[in-house]
């Protein structure tokens, strides 16, 4: 069996942003780009599965779409272990733009496993897994919290809400991820980013398709009014504010 | 021209967010001059059922047929689908929930429907149809303009007012053939948490960080939730560290919430923290650090150690419950 790891080029989580353009674009200079951290644990979890030889697991590939200037990332998941990678060569506009490419990988390659972050850090759609599944026609898994691979069949953990449930599903599936698949990110070692310098990565052009979406502006929160301290010394002075002036409780 | 809300239930039983969506729907219904659709899926009772008619929607369809009782994303998808259709749906909402996020983006393609998900507000503009939603991770929001026909529209849990209103809603019952070779998804086991508050359901959550030292001083942190009806939430670092399970775990490779209070007894506030509380209406806040960055996000701030002002802050909602 072959996984896909579908991987999102993000900035680093601690990014405070900045909007350039009338807050139209993104401001990128200094920004640090990192694998989107759903995807990295997806990508920990199928190397995992790998490693494991009764799994069956033959490769574990990455598919990104984006442009040149995301290959640092790309050679990052080749670093922490991936076999191989296939970087769609585009801006990827939007969560249908992106899925409908990740698709046309999927087809040529015919892989079994499909991992995707359940969101990117930055534009938080929840969109491009299930789409994908549509778009492939198969069956989709989402809130993934834990897989294996049993008989050949893929027995996932899914989260809902009150509970978690345990299900079972024939490949091609695609699993849509959160946190809990894997414990940590799994980190490249030095051998890893020597190898990673080597190992394949096909560039593909992309297949022509309208976005269904697109961000106008962004706005930065609001800050909020300062805070109202209360002495350390009578904390019963904060409970009867939570009860007098904002009455919640 | 419609819009149609799913409403999901939970063993027969809706709960507040059902009635967030459909107060949410009906209001985009009035925006757009048309009506509101209530789409349930499953066994669900009349007198159950009726109560989604309490917020303004216009009709309530009541599908029922062997093989829902399984989530499985394609067979569900093909169901909302075809009364998106059936019913000429411009608009469909579901909620920004496990579920919701399951099937709206499978919806999105077989509608060819765009989606703004996780979105807390009205739609900011109509004609182009702009909704305004969360963007990294909170740290910066999305003017999201939809360009297809159709638009399909997640909505964040506890973040928009229930509107009572009732509009005589029609019922509609409608048996669905469902093609069960089709179910690819079989359960295997299911465990359910019982009697405890739901993090994404609670109006209050009680959290701790690191600045609890240790996994043994949580009984006051548990009292303080019992006391308020809230539910139980910590930092990244404690779940990690299995003081606490993971289901407990907010921010933002977490879970994303909206209470109306959030009290952070021990939490630094790290940007990632942040992302997963930043909607909540009240933040209280109280850590040793007085730079700390939670005290920039809370309304209310103590700065002390949060294990010696917790018995005290138990005993002060003691006295005003009456306990």
């Amino acid at each position: 069996m072959k996984i896909l790891v579908c991987i999102s080029n993000v900035p680093d989580t601690t990014t405070k942003v900045k909007f350039i353009e009338d807050f139209k674009k993104l401001d990128v200079s200094g920004i640090q780009w990192v694998i989107n951290p759903w995807d990295e644990l997806s990508l920990t979890r199928a190397l995992e599965l790998k490693d494991d030889s009764s799994t069956g697991i033959k490769s574990v590939t990455v598919a990104h779409v984006g442009p040149a200037s995301s290959e640092p990332t790309i050679r990052k998941a080749l670093a922490i272990g991936a076999d191989d990678a296939i970087r769609v060569n585009a801006e990827p506009s939007d969560a249908y733009y992106v899925a409908v490419q990740l698709a046309e990988v999927v087809k040529a390659e015919k892989f079994d496993i499909i991992l995707c972050g359940i969101e990117s850090s930055d534009h938080n759609g929840s969109a491009v897994g299930g789409m994908l599944s549509e778009l492939l026609d198969c069956p989709s898994v989402s809130a993934v919290s834990g897989l294996k691979i049993e008989n050949g069949l893929v027995v996932i953990n899914r989260e809902i809400d009150g509970g978690r449930e345990t299900v079972q599903v024939p490949v091609p599936v695609v699993a849509i991820v959160q946190k809990g698949i894997a414990k940590e990110p799994r980190i490249a070692a030095m051998r890893g980013i020597m190898m990673a310098r080597t190992k394949p990565v096909k560039v593909i052009e992309p297949v022509t398709v309208s976005a269904f979406t697109e961000v106008v502006k962004y706005e930065l929160p609001k800050p909020r009014a300062a805070c109202h301290f209360v002495d350390a010394e009578n904390p019963k002075q904060l409970i009867a504010l939570l009860q007098n002036e904002a009455k919640l409780i | 021209m419609s819009v149609l809300v799913y409403t999901e239930n939970w063993d027969g039983k809706f709960k507040k967010l059902s009635f967030e969506l459909v107060s949410y729907a009906s209001k985009v219904a009035e925006m757009l001059n048309t009506t509101a659709t209530a789409l349930s899926i499953g066994n669900v009772d009349t007198a159950e059922l009726a109560k989604l008619g309490n917020y303004g929607v216009n009709k309530i369809i009541n599908a029922t047929g062997e093989g829902l009782d399984v989530l499985d994303n394609q067979t569900y998808t093909r169901v909302i689908a075809d009364f998106a259709t059936k019913e000429q749906a411009s608009v469909v909402i579901l909620s920004n929930n496990n579920t919701g996020k399951a099937l709206a983006p499978r919806l999105s393609v077989k509608l060819k429907a765009g989606i703004g998900a996780g979105v807390n507000v009205l739609p900011v503009s109509l004609k182009p149809f702009i909704v305004y939603k969360r963007s990294y991770s909170g740290n910066a929001f999305a003017h999201l303009q939809i360009n297809t026909d159709v638009k399909i529209i997640t909505l964040a849990q506890n973040s928009f007012e229930l509107i009572e209103k009732n509009s005589g809603a029609a019922m509609e019952n409608s048996s669905v053939q469902v093609d069960k070779s089709g179910i690819r998804t079989q359960v295997k086991d299911l465990q359910k948490q019982t009697g405890k508050i739901l993090l994404t359901d609670a109006d209050i959550v009680v959290s701790g960080g690191r600045g609890m030292k240790s996994p043994d001083n949580w009984g006051p942190l548990v009292e303080l939730a019992d006391l308020l009806g809230a539910a139980t939430a910590c930092s990244r670092p404690v779940s990690d560290e299995g003081w606490r399970g993971h289901e407990e775990h907010t921010g933002q490779t977490g879970k994303i919430i909206a209470p109306n209070l959030y009290i952070a007894l021990g939490i630094s506030g790290a940007t990632q923290h942040l992302a997963g509380i930043s909607s909540s209406k009240y933040i209280v806040a109280i850590n040793t650090d007085k730079d700390a960055p939670i005290f920039e996000a809370a309304q209310y701030g103590i700065v002390g150690d949060a294990q010696k002002i917790l018995p005290k802050l138990v005993e002060a909602v003691k006295e005003i419950k009456g306990r």
